[in-house]
């Protein structure tokens, strides 16, 4: 059964369909990755280095930025991913001429 | 399988469903309504709509309630008011190709009973008239299916709504039309649904709707929509930010270009592709208006639960949260939990969804209308005065 899913192939998190203990490993395109916190089901595990400030992406688009450094095997959620709505949303509608 | 039996109402629309429906036109015409569907078995649609109703918010209550007379789904209606001065100025669908449409007003009929028995007597004959109304072939092209999510949970955006969105570019592809519905979930990925929009209008008609949206929020309550937004319980199942709580919304949408904008409950003839309908995100308002536009089918994703159905559209309901699936099973279609648990892919279920739809079209009965969910509502546009 797999325990995660990556909604995209550019996507540098996967979401866990299981939870996972410190030590638990995943396959992610035939590499290893082991879970470095306990992550929830539900909850995103990073697969690539994300250094701080840059994307966190899922479903191919940037949804986030780290506020540290992310290794993978991190958990990736509100403890260290700043919210970058409003900043999309500007930047994309200027993008657009809209 | 490419074709359904349906009902051919004339001039183009198909019906999936031969409901009879009392529609009540005004609050205070509630009652009888209510008591002439309990006696007959018909449907009831009633609401909290009055005579002081003005511009916009008018146009919509009165939009709404003729649409569901207009319904491909609905083979007979009657309206029940209380006098023709006092209604928010429903005009009566026209009658077409053998589907009866009548008026009862209370006041007319001499008061409560007397109204209960001539609607009875109303709708029984309507009955009688459009009972054996036979199923014809038609091209699933035909069909119109709204989407929208419910109850959602982490399961959502993993399971049912991807599996929804193989669904919707299943529909598109084979010719017929979906609607991405719940204006609320669209801030955060406003971008994305601009970026597949088959035009620089529809585009800018996409940003005019949210725009609309932000600034209802920010008027009434002070409020952006990022604040508290994911919410706790969002955050508890592992949604981080609004853009990807957003993205994981419209999936159910699917991947087609983006065709227009239509306002709730505006008439869906004719339409075909992917389109956007203008709705709030309330569970019972975000079906009713494509159901009143003469939508044939909601397909609902939930991840909690919800048992909702609809008056006149059979609401397929696909969960995505195997537990759920196996508590709340009397209300649910599709278990897209076994997405989850790795038993199918989100395309395997999505095909499954797009096969369902096509044989509910043709007749078969969704959990929903099987527990007579006919849950239906109308919004309203500024204060009640």
């Amino acid at each position: 059964m797999n325990r995660c899913i990556r909604m995209d192939p550019a996507d540098n998190v996967v979401v866990l369909l299981v939870a996972l203990q410190p030590g638990d490993e995943l396959t992610v395109d035939g590499r290893a990755v082991r879970a470095l916190a306990p992550i929830p089901v539900g909850h995103k595990l990073a697969i690539h280095p994300i250094p701080e400030g840059e994307y966190v992406i899922k479903y191919g688009e940037r949804i986030g930025r780290a506020t540290a450094a992310i290794a993978p095997g991190h958990h990736v959620h509100v403890h260290n991913v700043y919210d970058i709505t409003e900043e999309v949303y500007r930047e994309e509608r200027r993008k657009l001429g809209l | 399988m490419s074709a359904f039996l349906g009902y051919d109402r004339g001039a183009g629309r198909v019906g999936v469903r031969n409901h009879v429906a009392v529609v009540s036109t005004i609050s205070g015409a509630n009652h009888v309504a209510e008591k002439v569907a309990l006696e007959t078995g018909a449907i009831p649609i009633v609401h909290a709509a009055d005579g002081l109703q003005f511009g916009a918010d008018r146009e919509m209550t009165a939009r709404t309630l003729q649409g569901v007379g207009m319904s491909p789904n609905v083979g007979a209606v009657l309206y029940v008011g209380l006098g023709y001065e006092q209604t928010p100025a429903v005009q009566l669908p026209q009658p077409t190709r053998g589907k009866p449409v009548e008026h009862l007003s209370i006041q007319d009929a001499g008061g409560t009973r007397q109204a209960i028995e001539q609607g009875v007597r109303m709708v029984t004959r309507m009955q009688e008239q459009v009972a054996d109304l036979p199923r014809v072939p038609f091209d699933v092209s035909r069909l119109a299916v709204s989407v929208k999510c419910g109850g959602s949970d982490y399961t959502t955006a993993i399971a049912s709504n991807p599996a929804v969105g193989v669904a919707a570019d299943l529909l598109v592809a084979a010719g017929g039309t979906v609607f991405l519905t719940e204006t609320p979930g669209m801030p955060g990925s406003e971008h994305i649904l601009a970026r597949r929009a088959v035009n620089r209008e529809v585009a800018a008609q996409i940003y005019a709707i949210v725009d609309a949206f932000r600034d209802e929020i920010r008027t009434h309550f002070d409020r952006s929509p990022h604040e508290g937004n994911p919410s706790p319980g969002n955050i508890a199942g592992g949604i981080t930010t609004l853009v990807e709580k957003s993205y994981g919304t419209i999936m159910k949408g699917g991947h087609s270009p983006i065709q227009g904008v239509l306002q709730f409950g505006a008439d869906v003839q004719g339409k075909q592709g992917l389109w956007i309908m203008d709705t709030p995100g309330h569970d019972v308002f975000s079906v009713s208006g494509p159901a009143a536009g003469g939508c044939h089918i909601c397909w609902f994703t939930t991840g909690r639960g919800s048992p909702l159905g609809n008056a006149i559209m059979p609401v397929i309901k696909i969960c995505g949260n195997p537990e759920t699936y196996r508590r709340m099973a009397e209300n649910m279609d599709v278990n897209a939990g076994t997405i989850m648990t790795g038993e199918k892919t989100v395309e395997q279920v999505g095909r499954e969804i797009f096969e369902l739809t096509i044989r509910v079209a043709g007749g078969q009965l969704v959990r929903a209308e099987e527990l007579e969910h006919w849950e239906f509502a109308v919004p309203r546009i500024g204060s009640t005065l």
